[in-house]
């Protein structure tokens, strides 16, 4: 036996930790996709412009309230906007589904962990600065997380036009039609589904407020089949991620005309 | 019977007690298929008799030999020596998010204490004129879940809220949330804890970093199917005025 | 100098929180005695927590010819009629109620299609008869115990051992205990303890058991002066694991068997049709085909012989392995994948849903799927049947004030136990010690304390610091571990047992010079040291109690008397300690059985 270089047993200094693996390589992976995607969005919903090309509308601007579109449910622009303000589609909706992600409880967790290093990660150390301050989401202001299920509602509504979204993707001018977009929207569509509809607060609403689950076989099977997507959480959390910014790239791409989209059907 | 190839390995063991402490290392030839508890078993035998560690069933069933192996929160009778890093050495500590006792042993009483306080199981009148009662497996599947529980206490080991932030004193931890939620999911159970949870447990200080779910050897889903259920249930009471207006309107 | 110490007043002293002890603890402190218990280890962490397949109650939810009378009569045939019919009758008719009490103390068991609780096969019972959670029953039981109990008052010393009972002249006066944590002494002083420590599984080198048996009870009665009953037979439980060698002895639960699983040797056959013992001729099913009907809940099919009693399993797989037609790594194999020729696929979430932590514990420490591949198994030391004698009714030792409940106590389960009777024992009996020791309490003065005793004890505790240079406890303790699985383990000889009691001999002497360096706080080496003594009484009561039976019955198989010898069915052995100290051993003869009990048997056979 021997005596080991002497560290000091409790890690409590910023990233101090006697894991072996790599840690950090996820929080990283978490710290840059989110940081780029949210970039990415805080650009694009102050353009007021690309966001439709032939049947395609992208998941950013849906459902258009107002705005220059074919697709706007209330007209163009309404009169009463302050004509200093930014305008476009997104800005009026897109608070909804960045809504329902941040106060997701799956991204709670992860960009908690990615951005506040609270904890950098699971049994790594944490800079000291907290303490016994540490509120978490005990207090104001991230108390507000619980306001979770009403994004959620909302959320379900924007699923709905996002589903209506998809069969215009089909009308194309000569007809029905199926293209690269459409299946890009989805594919969107299903992963958001799945997500949407597998978020902790719809199970709750489903049977996880109650001791004795559902006895309906409708019932049933909503409860369990949320559950089951429950579990996947994370995977539908991180590729909706993916696919509905790739579907806003893709429209926006279309429409300055830098790439073309291709016909399958 | 094949041979037992064995294997050197070099164990960076935590020595000391509530004052002075230091990590010393073991050389030991380990058999295949050990765990790291037996390496911490063949050095007390042969090298440190005096080595404490906790101990009980070494199956993984009673959640005595909770340690950090590597830095990670561990069972070590469920640690297998050949799934960790060949080269390096092993470092075994004890817990830290609870006070040490001598080398691998800590002081875990604050987690009997927190359990003292939970309102116990308060059943329902009896169903059948046998004086029994009838549940439904798929009911009782959910709280059997949070029953598995062996309470080894790595998930309040790893939970920062206690291991960085020392709120002991203010949050029960995942187990007794998973104690909490079996409890409260529990078909037959009347009491209502939900006030509790809110204020004297702390249940919001949980900010769902998941650790727990990650280092729970009898993997339970604890975050997602015992803690953010409680704290939909916590924010149906106090935190949604729908519900709450509901509540007023038509009772619960 | 004076050894210091800490006491405690209380009138029940329940030591051990097992089943047994909690259960004990909570009907005596429900009675109004102040309790206290203490414990080796945490509470909830006690060996029961080990326990897998079920608790067996005649509750007829499964099968409704089931009741008291057959469990009885299953109870008697297992333990080859040398149990106390009276226990295994109070057994039998009270365990329903302790089920369902449990139930309403907040365990969840498996459910029926109808929700009530489910049953399911075990070897040696007639009919589904084991109330069960997956493959984690004890577990269910021990912590709905603690939360009960840690509402009721009771007094919890936890990692804190019993080192030496103290008397008041004849009836007991409570005990020396230390504390593991910090090394220090504390006496109880009590009106009635109840002693609920398992059992000596640490006196063999394979064993389920966990470092915590080590036979205290079992030496404190003896020492102080009550009997140890039926030490000869010890259970070997058929299925332990075989690899890897660090975990060989940890236990397969029955309930794979139970759930379908089959045994098979080196060469795919199934063995355990090869050998069906007469009195179990008539229950056992003559072919796979009828087994597995058995298993999916046939009632006109009998059970499959993987499922007869352990005694008869575990010598079967011996005779496997010794004809060198065992597996690989010296066990045989059991096989639950197989089910898939009936299930389909259906068969793998089936098995992970009924033998969770069997899926587990093979996944992570052999790397096996037990879903697609079958287990090595061998037999592995499990459970003693023998311990304190006790009165039927109220679990008294022959020591005035001293009771005994669940393994530590001899009696229900005769010769060998049926799988699913010890959680069932651990219920009924230690409610009955809990409640009659809480009456004795009540009638019953203070005792007084005899500080020479303490500090004699106190001494003798410490005595292995004083000492340099002496005996390794663990290498004793391996020793001694090597000696009784090799002479006195699951086929025995006389040659052998003489040899293994000059063996015990030599290793108690040498224990006497056992050292130990370093201090009393949480110094395993100490612990090691001090529960030699305990493990060597054990080792010498089984040794001379095998001895002395020269027949072959349950748990207990004499190569040179192979057969059940009728005279042998008449008496349990006793073991005593004489005046001069010396280990005394007597035939006691069984109390006659009354004639509608008698007539059960009949009915049932």
């Amino acid at each position: 036996m021997s005596e080991a270089a002497g560290a000091p047993r409790r890690l409590r200094v910023f990233l101090e930790t006697r894991r072996t693996d790599s840690w950090w390589a996820f929080q990283l992976f978490t710290l840059l996709v989110l940081t780029a995607f949210v970039a990415y969005a805080t650009q694009r919903v102050f353009v007021d412009a690309h966001y439709e090309w032939g049947p395609y509308l992208s998941p950013f601007y849906s459902p258009v309230l107002f705005g220059d579109s074919r697709h706007a449910l209330f007209g163009p622009k309404p009169e009463w906007w302050p004509s200093w303000a930014p305008f476009s589609p997104a800005l009026l909706i897109l608070a909804i589904p960045a809504g329902f992600r941040f106060t997701c409880y799956y991204y709670r967790g992860a960009y908690y962990k990615a951005f506040w290093a609270d904890p950098p990660a699971c049994a790594v150390g944490e800079p000291g600065l907290r303490g016994r301050r540490f509120r978490g989401e005990h207090r104001w202001p991230l108390i507000l997380q619980n306001v979770h299920r009403y994004f959620l509602y909302l959320s379900v509504v924007v699923v709905g036009f996002l589903a209506y979204d998809v069969y215009l993707a089909t009308q194309f001018e000569d007809g029905f039609g199926i293209g690269v977009g459409t299946v890009l929207f989805a594919v969107n569509i299903v992963l958001i589904a799945g997500y949407t509809f597998g978020c902790h607060s719809m199970r709750h609403l489903l049977g996880g407020r109650r001791d004795v689950l559902p006895k309906s076989a409708i019932g049933r099977a909503c409860y369990q089949g949320c559950s089951r997507l429950n579990r996947r959480h994370m995977l539908f959390a991180w590729l909706s991620l993916f696919t509905v910014w790739s579907c806003d790239v893709y429209v926006r791409l279309l429409s300055m005309g830098v790439i073309r989209d291709i016909r399958i059907l | 019977m094949t041979a037992h190839p064995t294997r050197r390995v070099t164990l960076r063991i935590w020595r000391g007690d509530r004052n002075d402490g230091r990590f010393v290392d073991y050389v030991a030839d380990v058999d295949e298929g050990m765990v790291v508890l037996d390496a911490v078993h063949l050095v007390q035998a042969t090298q440190a008799p005096d080595l404490a560690v906790r101990w009980n069933c070494k199956a993984g069933k009673c959640g005595s030999c909770s340690a950090e192996v590597n830095g990670m929160p561990r069972l070590m009778c469920m640690t297998r020596i050949d799934q960790l890093p060949a080269d390096e050495p092993i470092t075994v500590e004890p817990m830290a998010a609870f006070p040490l006792v001598r080398d691998l042993v800590t002081d875990v009483r604050w987690n009997y204490e927190v359990k003292k306080k939970i309102r116990p199981f308060r059943p329902r009148k009896p169903d059948a004129a046998d004086g029994t009662w009838r549940m439904d497996q798929e009911d009782v599947d959910r709280v059997q879940e949070f029953r598995k529980c062996i309470e080894c206490f790595l998930c309040q080991n790893v939970c920062h809220v206690l291991r960085d932030h020392d709120k002991h004193a203010e949050f029960i931890g995942p187990r007794f949330f998973v104690y909490a939620a079996a409890l409260e999911m529990h078909p037959l159970d009347t009491e209502d804890r939900l006030a509790d949870l809110r204020h004297r447990d702390g249940i919001g200080y949980c900010n769902i970093t998941k650790c727990c779910t990650v280092v729970c050897p009898e993997h339970i889903t604890i975050t997602d199917n015992a803690i953010i259920p409680l704290k939909e249930r916590v924010a149906d009471r106090f935190y949604d005025p729908i519900r709450r207006a509901l509540r007023v309107l038509f009772g619960d | 100098m004076a050894h210091g110490y800490e006491r405690h007043d209380c009138e029940v002293l329940v030591i051990g929180a097992g089943g047994a002890g909690l259960r004990a603890a909570i009907e005596a402190s429900a009675a109004g005695a102040r309790t206290a218990v203490v414990m080796k280890s945490l509470l909830g962490k006690a060996h029961t927590v080990m326990a897998e397949g079920g608790m067996a109650a005649a509750l007829a939810h499964v099968d409704d010819r089931d009741s008291w009378k057959v469990h009885f009569a299953d109870t008697m045939r297992g333990g080859q009629y040398l149990n106390q019919w009276r226990m295994a009758e109070i057994h039998a008719k009270e365990a329903p109620e302790r089920v369902r009490e449990l139930e309403a103390w907040g365990a969840l068991f498996d459910r029926t299609a109808d929700g009530r609780i489910l049953q399911r096969n075990f070897g040696g019972h007639r009919y589904p008869r084991l109330a069960h959670v997956g493959d984690r029953t004890g577990l269910e039981m021990i912590r709905t115990l603690q939360d009960h109990g840690v509402h009721q008052g009771i007094d919890f010393h936890m990692e804190t051992t019993a080192f030496r009972l103290l008397k008041d002249g004849e009836r007991i006066a409570g005990a020396l205990c230390y504390e593991r944590e910090r090394g220090r002494f504390v006496v109880f002083r009590a009106r009635a303890v109840v002693l609920a420590t398992g059992g000596i599984g640490r006196a063999y080198r394979i064993t389920s058991n966990s470092w915590e048996y080590t036979g205290d009870g079992h030496a404190l009665a003896y020492h102080a002066g009550a009997s140890l009953m039926d030490m000869e037979f010890v259970q070997f439980h058929p299925t332990g694991m075989v690899w890897p060698p660090s975990v060989r002895g940890v236990l397969v639960t029955e309930g794979v068997r139970g759930e379908g699983g089959v045994l098979r040797n080196r060469d795919g056959h199934r063995f355990m049709f090869d050998d069906i013992p007469e009195n179990y001729r008539n229950q056992t099913a003559t072919d796979p085909d009828e087994g597995w009907r058995y298993v999916i809940g046939d009632k006109n099919a009998r059970r499959p012989p993987e499922l007869l009693t352990r005694d008869h399993v575990a010598r079967c797989i011996n005779r496997e392995i010794k004809a060198g037609r065992g597996s690989p790594h010296g066990g045989v194999y059991l096989d639950i994948a197989w089910i898939r020729e009936k299930l389909g696929d259906a068969a793998r979430e089936h098995i992970r849903r009924k033998l969770p932590s069997m899926y587990h514990q093979f996944k992570q420490l052999a790397g096996i799927d037990i879903t697609v591949e079958p287990m090595e198994v061998g037999p592995t030391v499990h459970y003693i049947m023998g311990g304190v004698r006790v009165d039927p009714e109220t679990q008294m030792s022959d020591v005035p004030g001293l009771f005994a409940a669940g393994e530590v106590a001899a009696g229900l389960h005769g010769a060998n136990r049926l799988g699913g009777n010890s959680l069932s024992d651990l219920l009924v009996f230690g409610r009955r010690a809990g409640l009659y020791a809480a009456q004795y309490a009540r009638s019953v003065s203070d005792p007084t304390l005899d500080e020479d005793d303490i500090q004699r004890a106190a001494a003798e505790a410490l005595a292995p610091f004083e000492r340099d240079g002496g005996e390794n406890p663990y290498a004793l303790q391996r020793e001694l571990q090597d000696l009784m699985q090799d002479l006195v383990g699951i086929v025995r000889t006389e040659a052998e047992l003489l040899r293994a009691l000059e063996g015990i001999a030599r290793l108690r002497e040498r224990a006497r010079n056992v050292s130990v360096g370093g201090n009393r706080e949480y110094n395993p080496g100490w612990h090691t040291a001090l529960d030699l003594e305990p493990l060597l009484t054990v080792s010498e009561a089984i040794t001379r109690a095998a001895l002395e039976r020269k027949e072959s019955r349950g748990g207990h198989f004499r190569d040179d008397y192979p057969n059940k010898d009728p005279q042998y069915g008449a008496f349990n052995l006793v073991v005593r300690k004489a005046a001069d100290g010396t280990m005394q051993l007597e035939r006691r003869p069984l109390a006659p059985m009354p004639e509608e009990l008698t007539r059960i048997i009949e009915e049932q056979k």
